[in-house]
């Protein structure tokens, strides 16, 4: 399978199109963190690391990035901007309240 | 703390779905608990779009995009070809309601009939989302779509395919929503291990064809199951009826069509119908679990 790539792929002539449709790259040029209205934030001092953002996100644009803590292995969200629509499923889910905010896009 | 669903990531970002898509949610947990040695047949629904214009893809594994009715029958013929070949690959058919309820019946049923070594996922969003929220078998009771105005919303319930593929007999069915991932994830194991035809349905609500917020999706997808409108449940062989997840105390049905646009027009008397409709259900439903 293709390689992670943002390179994307346009054909100027039909002679270039493949013989056979196969898709050969991601959708990573695609950067739908312009369709954004609302930014949702999370506030790591609030945050309990129990992911439940990381499990609903649709795109996905949370990322369970792993640390170590005491000898334990921990996860913490970590929004990815270029991507998230900012659908705010993360914000209505969290069941820690204040951990993730939003703001308007532009502040 | 742990993560309860597997945390490897297939589908890729930049897809071209909605904000707050129940059903790029539904495919994001099936891809990662299914794994990469799957192949996906997807007929004309969401996902051909979602997916990508040629040559991208989002899901970084095999897709083919196929004819509307043909998503069961091009995944038999898929499958039977690695058979050939001697490889065990999961062969998945991926389509929407309109794709399944209405024009992919006949080549579910067919494979089914069959027991193809297949399985079909049904996302269900209760309309043709992705031509413009006309009317399928699968819109519920009342609901507006663009086929069914408001002066003239649904006259008829929504369609029960699950009795529908349990007259099949065939090996394993299963109805999910994108509220309950752990609960979707272990039903796609068993899936996984069952050989035979496997149908499994994902409740994923439609934000924009549902005139309802993006950001409510899974509390949708939840409360669906709360108000039993949705009924989370297993079946064996066509036979054993089990529910999976049992509602203790169901919250009244109101508290689900309040968050939708598509209800908004609806009466005091419409929706003790609706009320009256889902206990209706449930009675039935209690008879074939036989409790």
């Amino acid at each position: 399978m293709p390689e992670k790539t943002e390179k994307q792929i346009v054909f100027d002539k039909v002679k270039d199109t493949p013989p056979l449709a196969v898709s050969l790259y991601t959708m990573d040029y695609n950067k739908t963190g312009s369709w954004r209205n609302v930014r949702p934030v999370i506030d790591y001092e609030k945050c309990t690391g129990c992911m439940t953002c990381w499990k609903f996100c649709p795109e996905p644009a949370i990322d369970a990035e792993k640390y170590e803590e005491d000898g334990k292995e921990k996860y913490k969200p970590v929004i990815d901007y270029e991507y998230c629509k900012g659908c705010g499923i993360c914000w209505v889910e969290c069941p820690v309240e204040g951990a993730i905010y939003t703001e308007e896009e532009g502040e | 703390m742990k993560l309860t669903i597997p945390e490897e990531e297939i589908m890729g970002h930049g897809h071209l779905a909605c904000q707050g898509c129940g059903g790029a949610l539904a495919m994001r947990y099936t891809l990662k608990t299914l794994g990469r040695n799957t192949v996906l047949s997807v007929p004309a629904c969401c996902w051909s779009v979602i997916d990508g214009p040629f040559p991208h893809s989002a899901v970084n594994i095999p897709v083919f995009h196929t004819a509307f009715e043909a998503a069961a029958s091009t995944a038999s013929g898929i499958k039977a070809g690695f058979e050939i070949q001697g490889k065990d690959v999961n062969v998945v058919a991926w389509a929407g309601d309109g794709g399944t309820y209405d024009i992919g019946i006949q080549a579910l049923s067919g494979a089914a009939e069959r027991n193809d070594d297949i399985l079909y996922i049904c996302y269900d969003n209760e309309a043709y989302m992705n031509t413009g929220v006309q009317r399928s078998g699968s819109t519920p009771l009342k609901a507006w779509t663009t086929t069914t105005p408001v002066a003239h919303p649904k006259d008829r319930p929504k369609k029960d395919l699950i009795s529908i593929m349990a007259a099949h007999r065939m090996p394993y069915i299963a109805t999910a929503s994108v509220a309950y991932p752990e609960d979707l994830t272990e039903k796609l194991e068993k899936a996984k291990s069952i050989k035979g035809t496997r149908f499994l349905l994902i409740f994923s609500p439609c934000p924009p064809g549902w005139r309802a917020d993006p950001k409510n999706t899974v509390k949708l997808a939840r409360l669906a199951v709360e108000t039993k409108v949705f009924n989370l449940l297993e079946i064996e062989n066509g036979l054993d009826w089990r529910i999976t997840k049992k509602i203790r105390k169901p919250k009244p049905v109101i508290e689900y069509l309040k968050l939708q646009g598509r209800f908004r027009h609806l009466t005091e008397d419409d929706v003790s119908l609706i009320q009256e409709n889902v206990e209706k259900e449930w009675n039935i439903l209690m008879n074939k679990v036989g409790e």
